[in-house]
């Protein structure tokens, strides 16, 4: 795979050390016991030649050549594994892996792959490349029709951040007309932004692309301050994770819910339409920017528990320790560069282990995650009959005409 | 030595063509505008060859919309000097009116190498590059995938069909039409390209009144038409010559 040779040296000098001290809870970077749990925990950092309680030892001893002289970084997925296992609460995560990415971004040294998404993300505010125009196309057809903000200038209650994936990609779109129903159903006055729409931009932030997330969000910014809402909800995780943690210091502050929990709240409203397929064994995946990030691991369950017939079943790996599917932190956009150095994908460990607690349905509450286990699924033996469904999926499933 | 690049923004394919209301060319208002993947190149290749030797890069682009932000990355990339050609480029202009503007602009500019997309898509009459050689009277090699510089000369290889690679010296000043840069177009961080905003200047100049002459006229521009659908023809081979048969007596030819 090429990395293209770093056209401006790599600055790992005592400069970048000392940068780590201005992230949040940076100075505890100096309190590290080189105890490894990050190193260890890390879904790729058996592989990676520096894996980051290597590079912190190396860093503070100021061996600074030597850090980052390989490009394993960037198979850091930004999963917050280590900050979670992390016993001295060290932000390995933002400060660390992030900043490093930062670093060999600005100098040029950027996987192929992840320049595409990039580039797309900066020229149509998403990074699959399509038409920012198509934003709103998944929804022509839908009844009722959806609001659109700029289209009907009117205030609503809730504005619907609907996401890249969520937007553009075929498997997603089913996740998101479902939720359009169901937000239909529990009858929620809603709009969303369209064309207005960009990019969140946290993938991209956590990929080492600041300044392109500072820009997304701007536009964002821009775009919600020109209508009237009560609040933000969206299905993406990511999305979630950016407006309620990175937005507000950049002066874009608005309250926003994850869709799990706003389905949550109306729960009882939804409740007496819920009608059940059978008896079925469902586990739950954790998002990593839904549990570990934003620490939301019961609101999805109770609305699976809230399904007739549906039995919840917890894989090895749950809650806080959920295994990622590798597509954050520029993940989604690296498939090759992670093949290459890997050889094997988190989600066909994460589909193996569904099978094994004997789960007909892998749930999931991330538009990254479906198609990723998916196609994982088609390549383990015995995953054939898995399917992988986002809560919002199985909700709306349990209240069609056929479920009883 | 001193490299020019020259580069033009063209029709973004990711959003549907529209035709204006003349029905001659495509409606302005609904297109995005990109820069010519070849044109790309060619401002890599310049900045690879500035890497490599003592080299000073200029890089010249027509006036369209967005064009600022597609000059400005080419100063974080490293490009040294930014022209902006303004003038009457509005409803865009065809290539021998944008080589006669260009080669005006380079007689007054030292220059030792120029450097173009070897085509563009929206190219209706021929590329840029060979129509600014013949401007300016000085050699055109095209499909260009690599450069080197010799003693004042450019050594380039330049692809045939057929996987075929020729090598070349060739005698500067010349312009060469680049097929693609020996390394993709680098990604930069749109941290740098703010900063290119702030330090990099765009130096405008005015072309004058565009001479059209020598390029197309364009009678009707449209959509490509779905034609009328194919029959197929099923049966034994007797059912099948029966049916043709009666085909072409339907249709006059028998």
């Amino acid at each position: 795979m090429a990395v293209k040779q770093a056209e401006h040296a790599v600055d790992f000098s005592r400069t970048f050390y000392t940068s780590l001290f201005d992230v949040q809870d940076g100075e505890r970077f100096k309190n590290c016991i080189q105890c490894a749990s990050c190193s260890g925990v890390c879904p790729y950092g058996y592989l990676m030649t520096m894996p980051p309680g290597k590079m912190i030892a190396y860093l503070r001893a100021e061996i600074f050549d030597k850090v980052l002289s390989n490009d394993t970084v960037w198979m850091c997925i930004s999963c917050y594994a280590c900050t979670e296992i992390c016993p001295q609460n060290i932000p390995v995560t933002p400060g660390l892996m992030t900043r490093a990415k930062e670093e060999l971004l600005l100098a040029g040294n950027v996987p192929n792959e992840l320049q595409d998404a990039l580039m797309n993300s900066q020229r149509y505010g998403n990074p699959l490349g399509e038409s920012p125009r198509k934003r709103a196309l998944w929804s022509k057809g839908l009844e009722p029709e959806i609001t659109i903000m700029s289209k009907e200038k009117r205030p609503v209650d809730v504005l619907w951040f609907v996401g890249d994936y969520a937007s553009y990609h075929p498997r997603i779109q089913i996740t998101t007309k479902a939720f359009a129903e169901i937000l239909n159903a529990v009858g929620i006055d809603f709009g969303i932004l369209g064309p207005e729409e960009n990019s969140d931009g946290d993938s991209q932030r956590l990929a080492g692309e600041r300044g392109l997330f500072e820009m997304l969000a701007e536009k964002n910014g821009q775009s919600f301050s020109k209508y009237q809402f009560n609040q933000i909800v969206t299905t993406d995780p990511h999305a979630y994770n950016a407006i309620k943690n990175e937005y507000p210091a950049l002066g874009i502050s608005y309250p926003v819910q994850h869709y799990t929990q706003f389905i949550y709240e109306r729960l009882d409203d939804l409740k007496p339409l819920l009608k059940g397929n059978g008896h079925t064994r469902v586990t739950y995946h954790d998002p990593c920017y839904l549990g570990r990030v934003n620490d939301i691991y019961e609101e999805p369950r109770k609305l699976l528990q809230a399904i007739p017939g549906v039995e919840l079943t917890e894989m090895a790996h749950n809650r806080s320790t959920s295994l990622c599917c590798g597509g954050g932190g520029g993940g989604m956009w690296l498939d090759g560069f992670q093949w290459e150095k890997a050889h094997t994908r988190t989600t066909e460990w994460r589909v193996r282990e569904s099978l094994s607690v004997g789960a007909d349905v892998l749930a999931v509450a991330c538009p990254y995650e479906a198609p990723r286990f998916e196609d994982a699924a088609k390549t383990i033996q015995g995953a054939s009959s898995l399917a992988v469904k986002d809560v919002v999926e199985l909700l709306l499933e349990a209240m069609e005409d056929d479920a009883y | 030595m001193n490299i020019t690049a020259i580069l033009k923004l063209v029709p973004d394919l990711v959003e549907e063509l529209e035709i204006d209301d003349k029905g001659t060319g495509l409606d302005m208002d609904w297109l995005r505008l990109i820069i010519n993947e070849f044109d790309d190149h060619a401002v890599e290749e310049a900045i690879l060859l500035k890497e490599r030797s003592e080299a000073e890069v200029t890089v010249i682009a027509p006036d369209a919309e967005g064009v600022d932000d597609v000059l400005y990355t080419a100063a974080a990339k490293g490009a040294e000097k930014l022209i902006k050609l303004t003038g009457d480029f509005e409803d865009g202009v065809n290539n021998h009116a944008l080589a006669r503007a260009v080669a005006h602009v380079l007689q007054n500019i030292q220059t030792d190498l120029i450097l173009t997309g070897v085509q563009a898509h929206n190219d209706l009459d021929g590329s840029l590059g060979p129509l600014l050689a013949e401007y300016l009277h000085i050699p055109y090699a095209g499909y260009v995938s690599s450069v080197e510089l010799n003693n004042g000369n450019a050594v380039i290889k330049k692809e045939y069909p057929g996987g075929l690679i020729g090598e070349y010296e060739v005698q500067l000043q010349a312009v060469l039409g680049i097929q693609a840069a020996e390394e993709p177009p680098r990604y930069v961080a749109v941290s740098k390209v703010r900063m290119a905003m702030k330090s990099a200047t765009i130096e405008e100049l005015e072309v004058g009144e565009l001479d059209l002459s020598g390029g197309p006229e364009i009678s009707r521009m449209f959509q490509p038409e779905v034609a009328e659908r194919a029959t197929m023809i099923s049966g034994d081979d007797e059912e099948i010559a029966s049916q043709l048969v009666e085909i072409f007596k339907e249709i006059g030819v028998l």
